[in-house]
């Protein structure tokens, strides 16, 4: 298997290099919430592409592994197939679009609505590690900041955001504490994804390829998103629901259809919705379950 | 304001000893020591170069001073010696104990978010999470510092240089603190302003029982509102005592000089 | 019906296809060799290598002849392939002393030992466009053969003057270890080995940007010319088993020796400081705007205050890698639509609950005219 792309080690990076980041991962999981700085290589994938999550992933993946990779929660946009055939190409291993039959799930700003389990680790790609940053753009700054615990200023944006708008305003990346300790950035997921990563059950990476920096949430962990006791944190809701599987409870993408104002609403996670789908269509045959059809091949 | 003096506790809130400072070759500030008792307010005046400043950037715990001693006593970790404590508690200390009060209030101020966000910062820093208790608090604040209600939600950029200065008070004193470092607070003032800002500052001492450093170079100034006086010149202490005292019968000719020329204007 | 994009691997394959045929052009028209990329585009070879920090010419001619000419791309080819190369061994410091020149100048003396060597420069080139090479053909010929100068004929300029003591002293203290910005995270404050590394990397128009400022005011260093020196330098190792060094070849390296303005307190003599520019080539602008940068990036080590972009190192380093800076601009191509979605939601329930009191505010008014 280690000589799918000839000349290159299995998953791309050599052994001594995925040792370093595995170190560095040993201690973002010991520390949750940590930003753990890494010595992150050059990967044939641009900075700011996912590159940060491909090193986390290649030095976590195994040959027996079942990988799935989405962007915006569907497998098939184009960065996603990219990356999964950079691995089909390199590791050689069995990729996916199921969720629940995924062991390694590499995600740019979604988590799958179906809830992940114990086993499975879901690595998120990460432009901007520092939830501070806004306020503070100096490095050395935001590090004392939390090692000193020094976190007034992340509630003065949500404060500002109350007084201008009436609530708080941030709809994405929307900044979390990590077992009442770390404030730490989700990655650019919809703050709807927020409530799924308190307490589950999966292993939860974070690789930060430009920035340089890993951080983790161990399983059943506590993560809160910041908010105001009068002013509750609220995740995102729609007035439709999917126009493909009727689902009412996932996050929707809106879909042009004219230019006269004529839109739709569907499941941004695609295989949830063709789950469902192929659920209903069960439902109305026989009744009997049968296995949802397999997409096809990489 | 002298009943304050009265009633002192017997142990000092902030203790100093032999304190000096040198950039370089050239002196700081040297063997300066005194007690800061609950309640008291020290001015330190002198020209400019005199070592004041210096002084304060010591005791407020931005200099890492080369001699001396400084301790106060916290009310979480009882007396603590300043040269020793970890950043992470003198941070801690800033945000809840101490004050400082900047000459500009740019330094002191977030120009970027709303009069309220700037009283509330330091409300959120210490734990607060209650958005609607944060507001009546900056409200509170607002009123104490005679600033309409109705400005609560401006940048500080629209504000005049007195309610920028005004602001930066609420602004260290929403949690409490019981020691305030002012570095020149009413220089750049029109006097009129300095004026109304004197009183609301002699007030706010006398209610809140706030221990003070105050450093001026405006004898005016520290008349109005130290209990003791220290003055400086190249670096040394060269009279301290009660204020009126200190002002009324000075004693060193350097500060007969300052008394002198202050009395001419 | 809305169907789902599917496929988008199909399209990848697609794109790919196309770019490949756009690389070629017009099939009539001969293919670029490697070597004629070599030869006859150099100093877009130089600075490929330089910034991919890779002394390979013949891959830095394959990488822009890849990236059809778009350098920037070319140094990000050869960076991802650096980064999988084994590492052999760690050469010795080379010795820009012993350099074989090709070209030399000092801006600070007007004749001194080794003289002037202009070499192969545009310097005093007037820039009108030479039609004569459209048809080309013609061989161009040289001047006659000068004898070259001894490397020992020609000291450093930094040399003489620090015999005197006018140049502050650079001495490497060979027990402290070199950072390496390859293999360790970067971390401020920054050293100047570590400094130098990520401005030798560094893209040359942020950085001639960024030098360019500190002469306009932003971060004055009044810098003179010391010297530059272009030429062939040995490359040294000492393998293990010898245990005394070895020449593995030779490469070609422009230097820059920037003096600038004096410094000197009651104790200690004034004296010129430096900023130093070292690059892969004939690379005469990126050597001396990185001696520009490194000076400005040593404004607080010399007891100055940070005031201008240029001496920020945090500034600076963070966003001169036009590797990393042309990823992330980029990345804003890639979909955004989930966290679009989040935004387009916030924007118009807040929008809804404006409108929403603008029409009570309305009803009120109405209510009280009646």
């Amino acid at each position: 298997m280690s000589d799918i792309l000839g000349g290159y080690n299995f998953a791309y990076l050599d052994e001594q290099t995925k040792r370093m980041i595995r170190r560095a991962i040993l201690k973002a999981v010991a520390v949750p919430g940590y930003q753990v700085p890494f010595a992150g290589r050059e990967m044939p994938l641009p900075y700011g592409w996912g590159t940060g999550g491909i090193q986390v992933t290649a030095s976590v993946i195994s040959a027996d592994d079942v990988l799935k990779v989405i962007d915006q929660g569907a497998d098939d946009t184009t960065n996603a197939v990219s990356i999964r055939r950079f691995f089909a190409k390199t590791a050689g291993v069995r990729t996916t679009t199921k969720t629940a039959e995924a062991t390694l799930i590499q995600t740019r700003h979604r988590i799958p609505e179906r809830r992940l389990t114990e086993g499975q680790i879901i690595v998120y790609q990460v432009p901007n590690p520092e939830p501070l940053r806004w306020m503070e753009p100096r490095e050395s700054e935001t590090r004392k900041m939390h090692a000193l615990l020094e976190y007034g200023a992340m509630h003065v944006k949500l404060y500002e955001d109350i007084v201008h708008f009436g609530r708080i305003a941030t709809s994405y990346d929307y900044p979390v504490r990590v077992n009442g300790r770390y404030i730490m950035a989700p990655s650019p997921i919809p703050k709807f994804d927020n409530p799924k990563m308190d307490g589950m059950p999966a292993l939860q990476l974070f690789g930060a390829g430009r920035e340089k920096r890993i951080y983790a949430v161990p399983p059943y962990t506590r993560v809160e998103s910041l908010d105001f006791e009068d002013y509750p944190f609220e995740v995102q809701r729609w007035d439709q629901s999917c126009a493909l599987c009727g689902a009412t409870d996932s996050y929707l993408d809106e879909v042009i259809t004219d230019d006269r104002g004529g839109r739709m609403f569907v499941c941004s996670d695609t295989d949830h919705c063709s789950e469902r789908r192929a659920a209903s269509d069960e439902a109305e045959g026989d009744g009997i379950r049968r296995p949802v059809e397999e997409e096809a091949a990489e | 304001m002298n009943a304050a003096l009265a009633i002192a506790p017997a142990s000092p809130l902030l203790e100093v000893r032999g304190v000096g400072h040198f950039y370089g070759n050239r002196l700081g500030c040297q063997e300066v020591s005194f007690d800061l008792y609950p309640g008291e307010v020290l001015g330190i005046v002198g020209e400019s170069g005199s070592g004041k400043t210096t002084l304060l950037s010591c005791l407020a715990g931005r200099l890492d001073f080369a001699e001396g001693r400084i301790r106060y006593d916290s009310r979480s970790d009882g007396l603590v010696d300043l040269a020793t404590l970890s950043e992470a508690k003198r941070r801690v200390l800033m945000r809840t104990e101490w004050g400082i009060v900047h000459q500009n209030p740019r330094d002191g101020l977030r120009m970027g978010v709303s009069a309220g966000a700037n009283i509330g910062e330091r409300l959120m820093a210490v734990g607060q999470r209650h958005f609607g208790k944060i507001r009546a608090a900056a409200g509170d604040w607002l009123a104490q510092v005679e600033i309409a209600a109705d400005r609560m939600d401006d940048l500080p950029m629209s504000f005049s240089g007195g309610m920028q200065q005004r602001l930066q008070i609420a602004r260290n004193l929403v949690t409490g603190p019981r020691l305030v470092f002012m570095d020149e607070p009413t220089g750049g003032l029109d006097v009129s302003v300095q004026a109304r800002l004197l009183d609301l500052l002699r007030r706010l001492v006398a209610d809140m029982s706030l221990s003070v450093i105050l450093v001026t170079h405006d004898l005016a100034v520290a008349r109005l509102l130290a209990h003791r006086l220290m003055v400086m010149k190249g670096g040394h202490v060269v009279e301290s005592g009660l204020t009126d005292q200190v002002l009324d019968d000075p004693h060193h000719p350097y500060t007969q000089l300052l008394v002198s020329s202050m009395l001419q204007v | 019906m809305y169907v789902a994009v599917k496929g988008g691997e199909q399209a990848i394959d697609n794109a790919h296809k196309l770019l490949a045929e756009a690389r070629r052009g017009d099939p009539a028209v001969a293919e670029l060799t490697i070597s004629q990329i070599s030869q006859q585009l150099g100093i877009a070879v130089d600075r490929v290598m330089t910034e991919g920090s890779l002394y390979d010419r013949d891959l830095a001619a394959l990488a822009i002849k890849q990236a059809r000419g778009d350098i920037i791309e070319a140094v990000f080819l050869l960076r991802a392939y650096r980064t999988t190369l084994p590492r052999l061994g760690v050469a010795l410091p080379i010795d820009t002393a012993a350099m074989t020149i090709e070209r030399r100048i000092s801006a600070t003396f007007k004749d001194l030992p080794g003289g002037q060597i202009l070499g192969p420069t545009f310097d005093y080139t007037h820039r009108l466009l030479d039609f004569a090479l459209v048809v080309g053909g013609e061989v161009p010929v040289g001047p006659l053969p000068v004898t070259m100068a001894d490397p020992e004929a020609v000291p450093r300029v930094t040399d003489i003057l620090g015999a005197e003591g006018l140049l502050e002293a650079e001495t490497a203290d060979d027990d402290q270890p070199v950072g390496d910005i390859t293999r360790e995270p970067l971390a401020f404050p920054a050293d100047r080995d570590v400094r130098l590394q990520c401005l030798a990397r560094g893209d040359e128009g942020f950085l001639l940007a960024l030098g360019y400022s500190t002469q306009r005011g932003f971060g004055k260093t009044h810098p003179f010319a010391g010297e530059i020196r272009m030429g062939t330098v040995a490359v040294e190792i000492v393998p293990e088993e010898l245990g005394f060094a070895i020449d593995i070849g030779d490469i070609t390296v422009t230097e820059c020796q920037m003096v600038n303005q004096f410094k000197g307190s009651k104790n200690r003599p004034p004296q010129f400081t430096r900023g130093y520019g070292l690059a892969f080539g004939h690379s005469e602008r990126k050597a001396m705007t990185m001696a520009l940068v490194d000076r400005a990036l040593r404004t607080k080590e010399l007891g100055g205050e940070v005031t201008a972009p240029a001496q920020d190192e945090e500034f600076v380093l963070s966003h001169c890698d036009a590797v990393a800076a042309s990823g992330f601009v980029e990345h804003l191509k890639l979909p955004h639509y989930v966290d679009f979605q989040g935004e387009l939601g916030t924007v118009r329930a807040l929008r809804r609950s404006c409108q929403n009191a603008a029409q009570e505010d309305g009803a009120k008014t109405e209510d009280g005219d009646v």
